[in-house]
């Protein structure tokens, strides 16, 4: 890889490359529909589990494109790509483990007697 | 894999460094790994969120009334507490300087990924360009922040009544903005976790506009040119979409739910 840039460079110095930013643009517009059409369901919308779900879901899908296309990791290799993904399973545990701990302590606190 | 690395390479060769485990640089690694400890600090810090609103009483319109009044008794709903936009004093808008901050910060992480392809393709001037705008993206959303907070802190015009027990017996008393000890808004927790989550994202901002900083200031004393490549600028952009990354699940966990 590092003589791969260092050609670059010397190549450089003739022409610079024309930017390729189809992609990004392209990404820019879904991450900012997505957050557009939020707002939307925020205002439209009765607060509900389906509200939550969908707001997660599309909190989800942003993740995916910031971390797939900005951060590229999609162009990285899959045991890479796996090393940073697989750990995320503790998150997942946490929320799991916790949401279930702050239910029983609201059970505690109100419901009591 | 490692018994056809050690037939091409000799040890002394494989122990002595330049190999790239992953094919990516070891910058690039310990950042990518650093950012997935630094997802583990956040999450815990949402999900302690979570687990307070779970443990809380919630605002409901059946039992609290159907036109939401703050209360230091009931976790609020978001949409009513974030309703205030600069120099519209009074004005109810909710989630609308939120949106503003949102925007803004996709926005930077958009002129970081043309800093990074302009950094691939070896051309200094965009590096430059873009890096600047980065900067200057990132210094406004600490800017909206800083009006945020200080609002936060101030409060609303009409204060919340709250029931306190001092000397023995119990009192109301007036609450205007919030401390990390009373909060207008609702319980005190609720302002704990807006200063502890919002903060330390912000801590994290501010750093990497400072890292940005520098990589622009490198940029343009052709420190990188002559290094023959750009990859500084992608380690501290993979730092400055994760900052962008934080938000998105701030703004969903905090703003929206």
């Amino acid at each position: 890889m590092a003589t791969e840039t260092v050609n670059n460079a010397q190549s450089a110095q003739k022409e610079i490359p024309k930017p390729q930013t189809k992609v990004i643009w392209r990404t820019f517009w879904i991450l900012l529909g997505i957050t557009a059409l939020e707002f939307v369901i925020a205002f439209t919308m009765a607060h509900g589990t389906l509200r939550v779900s969908i707001f997660v879901l599309m909190t989800l899908v942003k993740a995916f494109y910031i971390v797939a296309e900005f951060m590229h990791l999609k162009g990285e290799v899959k045991m890479l790509i796996w090393s940073i993904l697989i750990p995320t399973i503790f998150v997942i545990w946490l929320v799991i483990a916790l949401l279930m701990e702050g239910d029983s302590i609201f059970e505690m606190r109100f419901f009591n007697e | 894999m490692a018994t056809v690395a050690t037939q091409e390479i000799s040890s002394k060769k494989l122990w002595g460094g330049g190999m790239e485990p992953m094919k990516a640089s070891y910058g690039k690694l310990m950042m990518w790994f650093f950012l997935l400890s630094d997802a583990f600090t956040f999450s815990a810090l949402l999900i302690t969120y979570g687990l307070n609103r779970f443990g809380a009483d919630a605002y409901d319109p059946k039992q609290h009334g159907a036109e939401f009044k703050m209360s230091t008794d009931y976790w609020p709903v978001p949409e009513h507490i974030f309703d205030a936009v600069p120099f519209f004093h009074g004005v109810s808008m909710p989630l609308v300087f939120v949106g503003i901050m949102t925007f803004i910060l996709i926005m930077s992480s958009v002129t970081m990924v043309l800093a990074v392809e302009a950094g691939h393709r070896m051309d200094r001037n965009d590096v430059e360009k873009w890096m600047l705008w980065t900067i200057l993206g990132g210094i406004t959303f600490l800017g909206c922040q800083a009006w945020e907070w200080s609002h936060f802190i101030h409060g609303t015009d009409t204060p919340t009544i709250s029931r306190v027990f001092v000397n023995g017996q119990w009192t109301t008393k007036e609450i205007f903005g919030a401390n990390l000890i009373e909060n207008q808004y609702g319980p005190p927790l609720f302002a704990d976790l807006f200063f502890f989550i919002t903060g330390f994202h912000g801590t994290h901002v501010f750093s990497g506009v400072l890292l940005n900083i520098l990589i622009f200031y490198n940029t343009t004393m052709g420190v990188y040119e002559r290094r023959g490549h750009y990859e500084m600028v992608e380690k501290v952009g993979l730092y400055w979409h994760f900052v962008d990354l934080v938000w998105v699940f701030v703004f969903t966990f905090f703003y929206l739910v």
